[in-house]
């Protein structure tokens, strides 16, 4: 699947994006699993929250990190989150 | 006190609360224990808030909420409250029997996340003949309003020889209902479903045509509906890396409060499994001898002890080499390494001469008395 840069995008609403303090990291948690994030894809994953794009997460991510040219790896991370059913496309209604 | 020998042991992720064992089914490949009847008094709500306030401290996030079933648990919706406040993921492990429309919207109110439905049979008469009860066209309706309140659906079907033949219309079933997941379990041979093997076990040839089609209907719901699939160990060569290892990643309590490590570790003998009305959760997990007792590789025998596979099945379920070998040490015999193994092909061969006349025994509370006094 590719992704179109101005799809705003969000969690699927069966999975669970959470931070877990005794593992000190973010997790992803569905029925009866769960899926450890390093922090990369923890703060890609936290900016699908229905009000960010491609264009808007890369953004928002090079201005944090001071970074540039991330956007292959980003989209790369996003098309498989995409794959996996962990995010979805925000279609307007 | 978490002494600093605690900070090598990993800590429980997954916390599975047996609420009760109580049931209006009686299904007869119940992985409860035969003696469930006479077993002591359930816990209250009082002392669940407190077990899984102590687990998640641990660092348990993965919450099962089981049985028996738990809906008969009139306090179930606050316990969830609880549960859901601590930032657990719940779980409702359910037969559906007695949901209706206004509990399941009580329960997501609550805070519950998913709720896993089972089905004994995608045939009516099937269905109500393995449940012991009428519940067929209600567990369809659950099924629907789970998917209407927005939950995720888990479809859960346990597999044995009564229905193996139905995988096709199972798959069907499942993907008309919506089902986000599908949990084809093949029986793990426990408690009842150990007592009614020969009724339930299954041929190597039903495996594989079962399996098969199952595979086939994969990639036909690919991206709508996830299909998971319980081996069938007794036709592995080797064993289920049980629990993911003894004391590693699981912790269930018993409606009675009792911590086990794994699923019928109540009747390892010595073991002497310790109790939530005893001792906290950090004492049980880290200190008991019960959780200790099978953690790492000291205790193994041969050929476990030399196998270069250790590290990957954990020399299999220890409940399962108890119950076969009659020896909680010996490596599962499932393992075609292990000199028990001529047990689980017997096994297989005495379901497959088994007359069909011979009944199942049901698992209802008359039955439980009678088997164990
Ligand atoms: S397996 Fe059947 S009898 Fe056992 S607890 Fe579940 S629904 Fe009840
Ligand atoms: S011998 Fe023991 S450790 Fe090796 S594969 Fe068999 S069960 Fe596993």
């Amino acid at each position: 699947m590719t992704l179109q840069s101005d799809t705003l995008l969000e969690i699927s609403p069966l999975l669970r994006l959470q931070w877990e303090e005794a593992q000190q990291r973010h997790v992803m948690l569905y029925p009866e699993g769960m899926i450890e994030l390093n922090d990369t894809a923890a703060a890609i994953l936290e900016l699908c929250d229905g009000t960010h794009n491609l264009t808007s997460i890369v953004e928002k991510l090079e201005q944090k990190y001071e970074a540039s040219g991330i956007e292959p790896d980003v989209r790369e991370m996003l098309e498989s989150a995409l794959n996996n059913g962990w995010i979805r496309e925000l279609v307007a209604q | 006190m978490a002494g600093s020998e605690n900070s090598s042991l990993s800590k429980p992720r997954w916390l599975l609360a047996e609420l009760t064992y109580s049931c209006p089914l009686q299904c007869p490949y119940c992985s409860n224990p035969l003696d469930y009847a006479g077993l002591g008094n359930e816990l209250s709500t009082e002392e669940w808030k407190r077990v899984l306030s102590e687990a998640r401290a641990l660092g348990a996030v993965q919450l099962g909420l089981s049985g028996g079933e738990p809906l008969t648990r009139r306090d179930l919706a606050e316990i969830v409250a609880h549960a859901r406040q601590l930032g657990y993921y719940t779980n409702l492990i359910t037969s559906g029997y007695g949901l209706d429309e206004a509990r399941i919207a009580e329960l997501k109110t609550a805070g519950l996340d998913h709720i896993q439905v089972s089905i004994q049979s995608p045939e009516k008469l099937l269905n109500d003949k393995l449940a012991g009860t009428e519940s067929f066209e209600h567990k369809l309706d659950v099924a629907r309003w789970v998917k209407q309140h927005g939950y995720p659906m888990v479809l859960c079907v346990v597999i044995h020889r009564q229905n193996i033949h139905q995988m096709q219309q199972i798959l069907e079933m499942a993907e008309a209902l919506g089902a986000d997941y599908l949990e084809l379990a093949n029986t793990q041979y426990y408690g009842w479903a150990l007592l009614n093997r020969d009724q339930l076990l299954p041929t190597r040839e039903q495996f594989a045509e079962a399996e098969a089609i199952a595979q086939s209907y994969k990639e036909k719901v690919k991206g709508r509906m996830k299909i998971y699939y319980v081996v069938p160990d007794y036709y592995e060569d080797r064993p289920k890396a049980c629990m993911n290892g003894w004391g590693t990643t699981f912790l269930t309590i018993a409606p009675d409060g009792m911590a086990l490590p794994c699923h019928a570790a109540r009747e390892l003998p010595g073991l002497a499994c310790p109790n939530v009305r005893d001792s906290s959760v950090r004492e049980i997990w880290y200190e008991s001898a019960a959780f200790n007792r099978f953690r790492g590789y000291g205790w193994m025998k041969e050929p476990c002890r030399s196998c270069p596979e250790k590290e990957k099945d954990f020399g299999g379920c220890r409940c399962q080499a108890y119950l076969i070998t009659g020896d909680m040490t010996d490596a599962d015999p499932v393992c075609s390494k292990s000199p028990h193994h001529h047990r689980v092909t017997e096994a297989i061969a005495s379901a497959h001469d088994s007359t069909a006349d011979k009944p199942l025994v049901f698992r209802n509370s008359k039955n439980s008395k009678a088997l164990t006094g």
